[in-house]
């Protein structure tokens, strides 16, 4: 007689105490530790920080463990404990401009104040393993120079004097906030780039690389990305000004794009803008490539039909958080949809006579 | 779990939540957005169910969770253990006893009260989407009431099928105005939607509420011509004998055998417990 | 009797450039009136005013509707307009494709305005879709196929019976014999003519193509730069023009 499946709850927890076997993996081989992540793996901690949308390496590093590495698992963790969190108050705008560059390079000029820093970059490296890194050796240190004190003002100051490039508008409005009210359409730009930032890097690297191969091309020149620490302020009420609470590394990118000229702006620079927790080049750069693309109705462009400048689709998609959810859900039971399923196509085949004709003729 | 705060939802969530389904349940079958908050479990995987039955709870409720009509599905347990510790309420898995069900996919057999909800978890609330995927669209579809291509889907059906070719996600029109996705259930649970129990849909990753009070008119999408059939497999449950509950197929051995059970567990013990016996099923002990 | 239309001081600009202005006319029911003149001339732009899809800076249109008499379309409610558009207006595109629903069979196109305005029976609606079909000389063993598989005669001809089902009382055209050969031109030309004739239909025409105007329209604009620069009935305009830029489009026409 048929017995119905039963125990999903001893399957669940027989699941999750493998799953904890194979986390930890070979005991006779040491344990990771999360410092070990932290300061070793750091830019999968900024990955999962940016997109997780929570400024703490630690934790990032724990979510990297836990989730045995696959990153969207890992922001999966931190998003889910971000929620949780009670929320004190905005902090000021962070001035990017006070920024202590480690890294600082712009593709616009040969040289600026400031300077070309290059910064701690796989840039110019060679892509060949490393078998002396297998080996876990001591690494030399890098040779030192005074540090640098002079400021280092935005390049696109320098085109904003000659009025060349637009400029941004400015407002004191404040922003809206995407975690916290439902998507609507039309978006405004503070909530695509706040989508775009905690995107998956993937899709928003993808949608980039389709501008620049003439999915809306917009013609981009990096007039600069800066890596480096700055400084985070809050007013507290108590007090009646704003203090210093910390301070995060972010990575900003600023690109300068040709306008083609149109009916209601005279010719001038545009610019994209790309702004990401930790050092997150690939990110801010093809942000600000993607920003610059949705910007298409404001700078009285055409629609093309390119998927970068369609907002809808970009920020329906954007977010490897419900993308994997969605897609990872096929997985549940549908037994009960396939069935009427089923039933639907036995009937029309019925109705048909298709299966009839294929008896008679077997 | 004392870390948490009752049904893990911080209190001004779920205020937010709540106003959305006061919203929805004066609007019947209109998708009302909230800004849904990330959950422990998967976008589509039932966070807008989550969100709204923790919106619901309180201390008192008896709790029952269904997928595919069953309380022991994976995802069914997993959604109940959550619950379990978070908000400590009862559990259990006979729909009489429940005051808060929360389902995916089926609505029980047994005729639900006028004390009890039932939460649906939606993956896409938007009837339309399928035939106009962009959101701006839609919007403007249901608030002018223009729902003549949802009609051109059925008639393409017919023309090309003989028949309406959708058996699951069967839209309806809901108090004479809005068109609804009642979530994937079977359409032979539509003619269900009409009942004395408050129902509320959650679709968390799409952020819309939507919400139908008790004892309201809902009308499955048809022709005269070609009248909406609540259909299901031409047989009876091979364990309890049952004729009207909608059934499961399930494949036995090699040679492709096949028996039908109940999909609805909880209906069928209850039969089999009052005496019932099917094809395949056992004198109870 | 009262004008199905009138339209008093329409006026669209584009910055400092006149899309059109000044445009002053009454259209009776049963009357078909062309609005002529080259690319850039601003009739379309005066069509599209009219027909609600562009809204005028200035002036009004008053449309005699069945329920509440004359009624400005201007400012009528979005609902409204939509709900005229479906109904009692009607408008065919240039591009069959802008008109059509490509993924959608001809029945289904033809049925959609039924639809719309509530029929609800499978049967009826594909036997009021298979006649139009008859009437717009399209087989009516195509009822089922897409319009991607027609002709580009064949699809405009669905456009009209897309749009005349729900026999509407005015109907906008927007160039519609454009892209089409010369003798598939002149049977749709043909079948339109018939159609207005025997629906009774008031009919605004927008065409470059004095021959459409000659066979369609009882009056006519004539229309430069944004203006009406001449008006009247269609034989007198053409076989007597008063205006140096008519008399200029009247000479132009190649006579085959």
């Amino acid at each position: 007689m048929y017995v119905a499946v039963k125990g999903g709850e001893r399957a669940i927890e027989n699941a999750h105490a493998w799953l904890a076997e194979e986390r930890r993996g070979d005991t006779s081989v040491a344990e990771l530790s999360i410092a070990q992540i932290r300061e070793q793996l750091s830019l999968a901690v900024n990955r999962v920080m940016a997109e997780g949308s929570l400024y703490d390496p630690d934790l990032a590093a724990l979510a990297i463990k836990q989730a045995r590495g696959d990153l969207i698992e890992a922001i999966f963790l931190i998003r889910a404990y971000r929620t949780t969190l009670p929320r004190f108050g905005a902090t000021e705008p962070v001035e990017t401009g006070d920024m202590a560059c480690d890294r600082r390079i712009s593709a616009t000029f040969k040289d600026a104040p400031g300077g070309q820093v290059l910064g701690p970059t796989f840039d110019y490296t060679h892509r060949l393993l490393d078998f002396k890194l297998a080996a876990e050796g001591e690494v030399p240190a890098a040779p030192a120079a005074e540090p640098r004190h002079e400021p280092t003002p935005h390049i696109t100051e320098f085109l904003q004097g000659e009025d060349i490039i637009q400029r941004e508008p400015e407002s004191d409005a404040t922003p809206g906030d995407l975690t916290r009210e439902p998507m609507s359409y039309p978006a405004g730009r503070d909530i695509r780039l706040q989508s775009l930032t905690r995107g998956d890097e993937g899709f928003v690297l993808g949608l980039a690389y389709s501008t620049q191969r003439g999915y809306a091309r917009n013609h981009a020149f990096v007039g600069e990305l800066r890596i480096g620490t700055v400084a985070v302020e809050m007013e507290i009420p108590e007090l009646g000004f704003a203090i210093e609470i910390g301070e995060v590394e972010l990575t900003e990118c600023e690109t300068v794009n040709q306008f083609a000229g149109s009916k209601t702006e005279p010719p001038q620079f545009t610019r994209g803008y790309g702004l990401v927790f930790g050092q997150t080049e690939r990110k801010a750069i093809s942000m600000a490539l993607v920003d610059r693309a949705l910007r298409w109705r404001e700078l009285g462009e055409d629609f093309l039909g390119a998927a970068a400048q369609d907002e809808e689709f970009v920020l329906s998609h954007a977010d490897n958080i419900q993308a994997t959810g969605f897609l990872e859900h096929i997985k549940l039971p549908h037994y009960v949809d396939f069935q009427s399923e089923l039933e639907l196509v036995r009937k029309l085949r019925r109705e048909a006579g298709v299966d009839e004709v294929r008896e008679a003729a077997e | 779990m004392s870390d948490y705060n009752f049904a893990y939802l911080d209190e001004q969530t779920k205020r937010m939540i709540r106003r959305a389904i006061l919203k929805g349940l004066a609007v019947p079958g209109y998708q009302v957005p909230f800004a849904s908050r990330e959950m422990p479990m998967p976008y589509g995987w039932g966070t807008g169910g989550v969100q709204v039955s923790a919106a619901t709870l309180t201390p008192e409720d008896t709790f029952k969770v269904i997928d595919q009509g069953s309380d022991d599905t994976t995802n069914a347990v997993s959604i109940r253990k959550f619950f379990e510790k978070t908000a400590g309420v009862a559990v259990t898995e006979e729909t009489e006893q429940a005051s808060v069900i929360q389902t995916r996919h089926r609505i029980p057999e047994a005729e639900l009260t006028e004390d009890q909800i039932l939460v649906y978890q939606v993956p896409i609330p938007e009837p339309l989407r399928f035939l106009e995927p962009r959101e701006t669209e839609t919007r403007k579809m249901h608030s002018l009431e223009e729902y003549g291509l949802m009609h051109v889907k059925l008639y393409e059906d017919i023309s090309q099928h003989g028949a309406i070719a959708t058996s699951y996600a069967y839209p309806v029109k809901v108090s004479d105005r809005y068109v609804m996705d009642p979530s994937p259930i079977p359409k032979f649970d539509n003619p269900k939607l009409e009942m004395a129990a408050i129902q509320l849909f959650g679709a968390g990753r799409e952020q819309r509420i939507y919400a139908v009070p008790p004892y309201t008119k809902v009308v499955s999408l048809d022709f005269e011509d070609f009248p909406f059939e609540a259909t299901k497999a031409d047989h009876a449950c091979d364990l309890c004998a049952a004729e009207d509950s909608y059934l499961d197929e399930v494949i036995l051995d090699d040679a492709g055998n096949r028996m039908f059970v109940c999909s609805d567990t909880d209906y069928c013990r209850g039969r089999r417990e009052a005496g019932h016996v099917g094809r395949l099923g056992e004198e109870a002990a | 009797m009262t004008p199905l239309l009138q339209v008093t001081g329409i006026e669209k600009r584009y910055g400092a450039r006149i899309g059109c202005a000044d445009v002053n006319f009454d259209l009776y029911p049963g009357e078909v009136m062309g609005i002529v003149g080259e690319s850039g001339s601003g009739k379309s732009t005066l069509l599209n005013c009219l027909a609600g899809h562009l809204k005028p800076d200035a002036g009004q249109v008053i449309f005699d509707t069945r329920a509440d008499g004359p009624v400005d379309t201007v400012t009528m409610s979005e609902p409204a307009r939509r709900m005229l558009g479906r109904t009692d207006w009607a408008f065919v595109h240039q591009h069959a494709r802008d008109g059509l629903r490509m993924n959608v069979s001809a029945g289904g196109n033809i049925g959609e305005r039924l639809m719309a305005v509530g029929a609800r029976h499978y049967g009826d609606i594909r036997n009021r879709a298979v006649d139009w079909l008859d009437r717009v000389e399209i087989a009516e063993g195509r009822v089922d196929d897409r319009p991607s598989a027609f002709s580009g005669g064949m699809q405009q001809r669905l456009q009209i019976a897309r749009n005349l089902v729900t026999e509407p009382r005015l109907v906008f055209m927007d160039e519609p014999t454009g892209g089409l050969d010369v003798s598939v031109q002149a049977r749709l030309l043909d079948l339109l003519r018939g159609l207005v004739r025997q629906m009774g239909l008031s009919a605004l025409i927008v065409t470059h193509d004095l021959a459409v105007v000659r066979l369609l329209a009882d009056r006519l604009m004539v229309m430069k730069d944004g203006h009406v620069v001449e008006s009247g009935l269609t034989d007198q305009v053409l076989d007597d023009p008063q205006h140096a830029y008519t008399q200029l489009l009247v000479s132009s026409v190649l006579q085959v």
